[in-house]
């Protein structure tokens, strides 16, 4: 399966052309983009481990791009990283974009427990058959 | 033609108080001189009157009957600060290219509504005065409404920044659908389009605003059927699925029970109608608000007062009022779509919803600078007659933030529902990084999707099925002032 957080999951992977250009729309914006890697992909595991800080003061794509591989030497094929960018405007202060640059080289996908509970209600359960080995050992 | 006169009598303490009839303008409704405050409550009326009928003095009892007036002079007036609680009719313009309707201007005092209550303003606004013979017909256009009134109210429940915060959904517009049909699915058959279209790839599917709870399917058996597919639907993709489980029934008893349901199934969003009424919206943004949930309003019934501009109450002062009640989702209009929508209006309805300060814009309809004081924003929802072949065109008009739900457009695929799904995700996100890419979308739009398709085949069906499919009739309500030339500043 192919997990279809972000943005641009649909898509065929993105190039780095294209990824670059996604960076640099936000650094237009005035947005402080973040580099963010996870084995643990379930949908509501909100806070992926972050690569550094988001880069505040980066004015050009390259310098993102430049932390991204660095991030790739270390993680990719086994986690999945993330581009976020965090946009600081009042009444905002959130993020603006998130999309998925890379992915594990096998994405096993999850599996939804069941419990039958009061009359005909189920507790449901999401859990990622990776999720079943040590963080750090997943993938 | 349409000039008149401004002339007032001044008050005449002693004879104002003359038992008998006197004319509205001259109890004091009509104050030309009159500077709003701040803290004025400002609505703007279109008054037609009967012929005959002075503008003026039309527009100053549409003042005094939505205040304190009564037809004849009372006493009793005396005994109060009735001077403050009198609206006051401050402004009557002809309408542009409409002789016999004029735009009155009125501003009211606060003390005149109860806090954090749209029904006790509507029933002062929109109240006795609509059915007041003098009057031939009577809409209200737009209100001001001050910081210090909007304060009083809690504002929608999740707003646009934590709903897509909830989801984890951000940088392009939330996809959703109507389950159809609309009527006589079994709750089993219901569930399975919700799955094939979320799994597919939509964010939302959601219940139309006439399913309740009928013979062919009580509301549990929806629910539950739902929160199976909703829940299947995510551990298939990894991403967070919702469904609009519609709690709209005969008594509010009903709807929290319906409510607290949802809720202890795990659903993260719940919907009304807005034909339950103010009070019962308000009462669920509440509930919504103690349940971290989100609600989504549809506006079942709205066009029976809000599209024709002559008589009624236009959407943008709706919208306002909804953003003030606490919904978090709200239908606007599509523009492209089966439905009424001026594309200037219906951008005037979106700024009001999503926007914390919207400026005055007359070319959309939009009267008055409206301070929102961080409201949380109301996320509109484009439904209704939209396919992905519109998707270069829908991005344009309503930008990012907005649901917009594509039901046959999805349900309708030659290839099925998940297909459908597949085509209007592939379209939107190949849509959104073109755009942010800086291409231009709208004049190469075709092009995008065409592309796009190459690795699609759901989207290449899609774009040869509904390929021109368009509604294209001329709009009943539109703005009454065309865009103009102005200097840069």
């Amino acid at each position: 399966m192919r997990i279809t957080q972000g943005a641009f999951s649909f898509l065929p992977d993105l190039t780095d052309e294209q990824i670059t250009k996604q960076v640099q729309y936000c650094i237009d914006k005035g947005w402080a983009v973040n580099i963010e890697f996870t084995d643990d992909p379930h949908p509501r595991n909100t806070y992926w481990e972050l690569w550094g800080q988001p880069m505040f003061d980066v004015r050009d794509a390259a310098g993102v791009m430049f932390e991204l591989n660095a991030c790739r030497k270390a993680y990719a094929g086994r986690h999945y990283i993330r581009l976020s960018a965090f946009d600081s405007t009042h009444t905002w202060e959130s993020l603006r974009l998130s999309f998925i640059t890379d992915r594990p080289t096998e994405e096993p996908g999850f599996a939804l427990e069941r419990q039958e509970v009061d009359g005909r209600s189920i507790r449901y359960t999401t859990r990622a058959y990776a999720a079943n080995r040590p963080e750090g050992a997943r993938y | 033609m349409n000039a008149i006169d401004k002339t007032t009598s001044a008050d005449q303490p002693r004879s104002r108080y003359s038992a008998g009839v006197m004319e509205y303008r001259k109890m004091g409704y009509w104050q030309p001189d009159y500077e709003p405050k701040d803290t004025d409550v400002i609505a703007l009326f279109r008054v037609t009157p009967q012929d005959g009928v002075d503008p003026i003095e039309a527009s100053a009892a549409v003042a005094g009957e939505s205040s304190t007036a009564t037809w004849t002079v009372v006493w009793t007036d005396r005994l109060t600060a009735c001077d403050k609680y009198r609206a006051k009719c401050y402004r009557v313009d002809p309408v542009p290219n409409s002789p016999g309707s004029w735009f009155a201007y009125i501003a009211y005092d606060l003390d005149l509504f109860e806090p954090g209550s749209i029904s006790n303003l509507s029933a002062s606004i929109i109240g006795n005065v609509f059915g007041f013979k003098p009057l031939k017909a009577l809409r209200l256009e737009d209100m001001r409404l001050p910081v210090a009134y909007v304060k009083t109210f809690d504002g929608p429940a999740t707003g646009i920044v934590v709903e897509r915060e909830r989801l984890d959904k951000f940088g392009r517009p939330l996809l959703g659908a109507t389950v159809k049909p609309k009527l006589g699915l079994s709750g089993r058959n219901y569930g399975r389009v919700v799955y094939e279209a979320l799994k597919g790839g939509l964010d939302f599917t959601k219940d139309d605003e006439n399913i309740n709870s009928q013979p062919f399917m009580h509301w549990r058996e929806r629910f539950l059927y739902c929160m199976e597919a909703v829940n299947k639907a995510q551990a298939s993709t990894g991403e967070i699925k919702g469904t609009y489980l519609n709690v709209t029934a005969g008594t509010m008893e009903d709807m929290y029970e319906r409510a607290d349901f949802a809720r202890s199934l795990g659903s993260n969003i719940v919907m009304i109608d807005l034909v339950i009424g103010y009070t019962a919206i308000q009462s669920m943004a509440k509930w919504a608000r103690r349940n971290d949930m989100i609600l989504h309003l549809h506006r079942a019934g709205h066009s029976t007062y809000t599209r024709q501009k002559t008589h009624g109450v236009s959407f943008r002062v709706i919208a306002k009022w909804m953003r003030l009640a606490g919904v978090d989702h709200i239908h606007a209009g599509t523009v492209v779509g089966k439905l009424e929508g001026d594309p200037h209006t219906t951008k005037g309805y979106y700024d009001i919803c999503r926007d914390d300060f919207v400026p005055q814009n007359l070319a959309h309809g939009v009267f008055f600078d409206q301070d929102w004081a961080s409201t949380r924003k109301l996320m509109p929802v484009a439904s209704g007659g939209i396919h992905a072949g519109q998707m270069h065109q829908l991005i344009d008009l309503l930008g990012e933030d907005v649901v917009l739900q594509f039901g046959g457009g999805t349900i309708g695929h030659p290839m099925g529902i998940q297909a459908g799904a597949t085509a209007n995700r592939v379209a939107l996100e190949c849509m959104i990084l073109a755009r942010n890419e800086g291409r231009d979308i709208v004049a190469e739009g075709p092009d995008i999707l065409n592309e796009a398709a190459r690795h699609c085949m759901p989207l290449k069906q899609a774009l040869e099925t509904w390929k021109d499919v368009t509604f294209n009739y001329s709009s009943t309500d539109t703005p009454d002032f065309v865009p103009q030339a102005t200097a840069a500043e």
